[in-house]
């Protein structure tokens, strides 16, 4: 003998799945809509190896990776591997040193090898709280007039770029070039 | 290859668990004695292969062996031995490890202590826990390899424990924690084999009621330790925060709460059939919802894991099919019947019926504001997050509704009972608490403030409730006590209900009377709060095995009395690079001393912040009562009698089982 009101909370938990469902394809850290296509904010600040001031202009012409990295950030290693790879390809990667030590990143840059155009000394985090960054690794993209378009956070690898980051690059060479420098590790 | 070796004894405890979860369900759909009579075998052996792997990756962690991913991301050479081992559950993989060790053990215990079981009850319950431990195990192997390797890239030196995990409190609170989240699974098993059985009568209630117990009772020291440690861990003097991980381990135990007075009601009436088996199932469902919050990212917290749809995914669909499952079994098997026990308004059952209801809303309040960020994330109504104003306003009512009754519950008698016996019994300790509460609400440093009128009340009404029954059984005509009268079960729910209202003596006092105050402080200061003399008289720095200190001493003084030298330190952790407040507090029953020290501001100086915290180690000592108080109850005599009352075949007599 099957009652109705037996059902209700299989009703109940469904609708619940369901919202939880949803809530996966989420990304609670995505950047607010409200930043999309906003300019990258202006800064002065200095370049980590020549210690020139460097400003917004120095990013420009798009379009560019932005990095956010530290040499405290340990899946900034596990992601190193695979920025080589991509500068290596001839995407433009600009690095921000988040509230790092200046001469350990300079140090982990000649270790693991430079993927960086530039790198901006942000030490205090001042830069990295305009842009309101989480934390390290945090990645980018700016286009030609310099307009912050995506922002990903956590690793950036090459499953990662194929679905987010591709269509701001040329395709011709992401194709076999960048998987074989993601599978490196 | 010894990490290699754990990942195999991994896929054999699935291989394992596997046969557990078909063949002892088959066999009791058929009758099978012999497929029944492997269940409690196949549950022992996964307990072992469960442990091997859990030994191996301990010992990847204390051997230093970076090669091996979680190691190089959560271990570090300086880190002290102690932490190496407790890092084995400070991350995702390694934790999740945990919690089919503890699931596995869990089955085990049932295996041995369930001799007086009828053997088709244990063969299902041990199939279910199996289906569980299934389930797991595929999520670590295949979404969350503890034992992956980070091949032929070895980092010289791995990553560090997260400074905040490096602590005593973090050794034990995951355990604890996962003790009770898991140990909810057991009356679930009971009532889903209740369920397949037909048999929803009060013998599961009998049966899973000193198993519920104990987890629940787990799941409250664990819920403790975790609201002890962000006090002094998290430099900031708070005790709860009602973060969406909190309240992952919170939900389950409110549901718990109402599981354990319902079974109760089953055990001792045969009322509330349908109710008890549904708390059963939401008990465990909510435990799982937990894990899915924690591990998939789609809520931000501080705890959270770090966010993996994928892994989000496969628990999702886990949670489907458990929940779903048992709910599509309960739409179909529950009771059809309504229980012909009849019971009057003024009765225990009624009583009873008031907490279940009490327990259940407030577990969906806290349901409701945890999911409520996500529910308007996924109709894009922008981002929000739900704090503890919302909280304490449904929360807190909610608790002060079930407290009144509380105090009558123990003392009512069964199925009926008259207004005129309440009012005989409560008359004297009502009047006591009323003055009490007036005379303490008026006679305060600030005037009368209502709150701790309201919770003097309340706490002492429920206290001297529950004195006053405790009198009642052990007092005689000829004024002699009969301390042999109390069992443990009575023992344990009188400490239980003492401990609760301890707890929210301690909230409301440190929530009403904390005081507290930012300074900038440098050597030679002196500044008074709560009536005590705080006088830095030292800046200095220190190394420790894994970092470097700043610290700061401070002469604590009243009446010009000495109380404390205390120091506070912030850390730097060499490894991660991450800085830590090190608290400094002078403990004691009826007030916290705490100081933490902030950031150097220039000329030698600091800022800090002091803070008085009147009689917040009651809220740890209350919750401590509570848990001690359910683990108290298995000690019971009656639990250890039920082979005798039994009828059906047990598992320790299996030759007459057709």
């Amino acid at each position: 003998m099957l009652r109705a009101e037996r059902f209700l909370p299989l009703l109940a938990f469904a609708l619940l799945a369901g919202l939880l469902y949803k809530g996966l394809s989420i990304d609670p850290t995505a950047l607010p809509a409200a930043r999309l296509g906003q300019p990258f904010p202006p800064f002065l600040q200095k370049e980590l190896i020549s210690g020139d001031e460097l400003t917004e202009q120095a990013l420009l012409p798009g379009p560019a990776l932005v990095n956010v990295w530290a040499t405290w950030c340990y899946s900034c290693r596990v992601e190193h591997p695979f920025l080589l790879g991509l500068a290596e390809r001839g995407v433009a990667i600009f690095g921000l040193n988040y509230k790092d030590d200046s001469v350990k990143a300079r140090d982990w840059l000649v270790q693991l090898g430079n993927p960086y155009r530039l790198n901006i000394v942000d030490e205090d985090g001042a830069l990295g709280l305009d842009l309101g960054v989480y934390g390290a690794p945090e990645t980018y993209v700016i286009d030609e007039a310099g307009r912050i378009v995506h922002r990903h956070v956590g690793v950036l690898d090459a499953s990662v770029f194929a679905r987010d980051f591709q269509r701001w690059f040329p395709t011709d060479w992401v194709a076999d070039g960048v998987s074989s420098a993601g599978e490196q590790r | 290859m010894i990490p290699e070796l754990g990942h195999i004894a991994l896929i054999i405890a699935f291989c394992l668990a596997v046969a557990l979860a078909v063949i002892p369900a088959w066999g009791a759909a058929r009758r099978n004695v012999s497929a029944m009579n492997l269940a409690p075998t196949l549950a022992v052996s996964v307990t072992l292969f469960v442990s091997i792997a859990f030994s191996i990756l301990a010992t990847s962690f204390l051997q230093n062996d970076f090669s091996v991913a979680v190691v190089a991301a959560n271990s570090n050479s300086l880190l002290p031995p102690i932490f190496k081992f407790s890092a084995v559950w400070g991350n995702h993989e390694g934790s999740l490890l945990l919690w089919v060790l503890i699931l596995s053990g869990w089955m085990t215990a049932i295996a041995f202590f369930s001799r007086g079981l009828p053997l088709i009850m244990v063969a299902r319950v041990l199939s279910v826990m199996g289906f569980i431990a299934v389930g797991f195990l595929a999520f670590s192997l295949l979404t969350s390899n503890p034992f992956e390797r980070l091949l032929p890239n070895t980092p010289l030196d791995g990553n560090d424990l997260n400074p905040l995990l490096q602590d005593l409190g973090l050794i034990i609170h995951p355990p604890l924690l996962y003790m009770g989240y898991v140990g909810l699974s057991v009356p679930f098993a009971f009532a889903i084999a209740a369920l397949l059985g037909g048999r929803l009568d009060a013998s599961w209630a009998r049966w899973s009621r000193p198993w519920t117990n104990v987890a629940w009772g787990f799941l409250s020291l664990g819920i403790m330790l975790g609201s002890w440690w962000a006090y002094y861990e998290l430099g900031w003097g708070g005790w709860w925060f009602w973060d969406p991980v909190e309240n992952a381990s919170f939900m389950p135990w409110l549901m718990g709460t109402a599981l354990v007075h319902s079974l109760a009601a089953t055990e001792k009436r045969g009322v509330f059939r349908s109710w008890t088996v549904l708390l059963a199932i939401f008990a465990f469902s909510l435990s799982l919802l937990g894990t899915f919050l924690v591990r998939s990212g789609v809520l931000t917290s501080v705890h959270a894991f770090a966010a993996d749809p994928e892994r989000g995914l496969f628990i999702l669909i886990f949670l489907a099919l458990v929940v779903g499952g048992s709910l599509l079994l309960y739409a179909v098997r529950a009771p059809s019947v309504a229980s012909r026990v009849s019971y009057t308004a003024v009765s225990r059952e009624s009583l009873l019926m008031v907490n279940n209801l009490v327990f259940t809303v407030a577990t969906v309040v806290v349901l409701m504001g945890t999911l409520f960020p996500l529910v308007m994330d996924a109709f894009s109504l922008g981002k929000y997050s739900v704090g503890p104003p919302y909280f304490n306003a449904v929360f807190v009512p909610l608790m002060a509704l079930v407290m009144p009754f509380m105090t009558m519950g123990p003392l009512s008698r069964w199925r009926e009972d008259t207004a005129r016996r309440w009012l005989h019994e409560l008359i004297v300790p009502g009047l006591a608490v009323v003055l009490l509460a007036a005379l303490l609400g008026t006679f305060n440093a600030e005037g009368f403030n209502v709150w701790i009128a309201l919770a003097v009340l309340l706490s002492g009404w429920v206290s001297l409730g529950v004195l006053r029954d405790l009198w009642r059984r052990v007092a005689s005509g000829d004024g002699r006590l009969r301390w042999h009268r109390l069992n443990a079960s009575f023992l344990g729910m009188t400490t239980a209900h003492l401990g609760f209202a301890a707890v929210v003596l301690g909230a409301v006092f440190v929530t009403q009377l904390n005081e507290e105050r930012d300074l900038r402080m440098a050597v030679g200061d002196i500044e008074t709060l709560g009536g005590y003399r705080f006088e830095l008289v030292e800046i200095g720095q220190s190394q420790g095995p894994n970092y470097a200190t700043d610290f700061a001493v401070f002469d604590v003084t009243e009446a010009g009395q000495r109380i404390a030298l205390l120091v506070p330190e912030k850390r730097r952790y060499i490894a991660s690079g991450q800085i830590m407040t090190e608290a400094a507090i002078d403990a004691s029953l009826w007030r916290d001393v705490y100081i933490a020290l902030g950031e150097p501001i220039g000329d030698d100086a600091w800022a800090v912040r002091l803070q008085y915290k009147p009689m917040v180690r009651w809220l740890w000592l209350g919750a401590l009562m509570i848990g001690l108080g359910a683990l108290v109850t298995i000690f019971d005599r009656r639990y250890r009698t039920q082979a005798a009352r039994s009828e059906l075949p047990t598992a320790g007599a299996v030759g007459v089982a057709g």
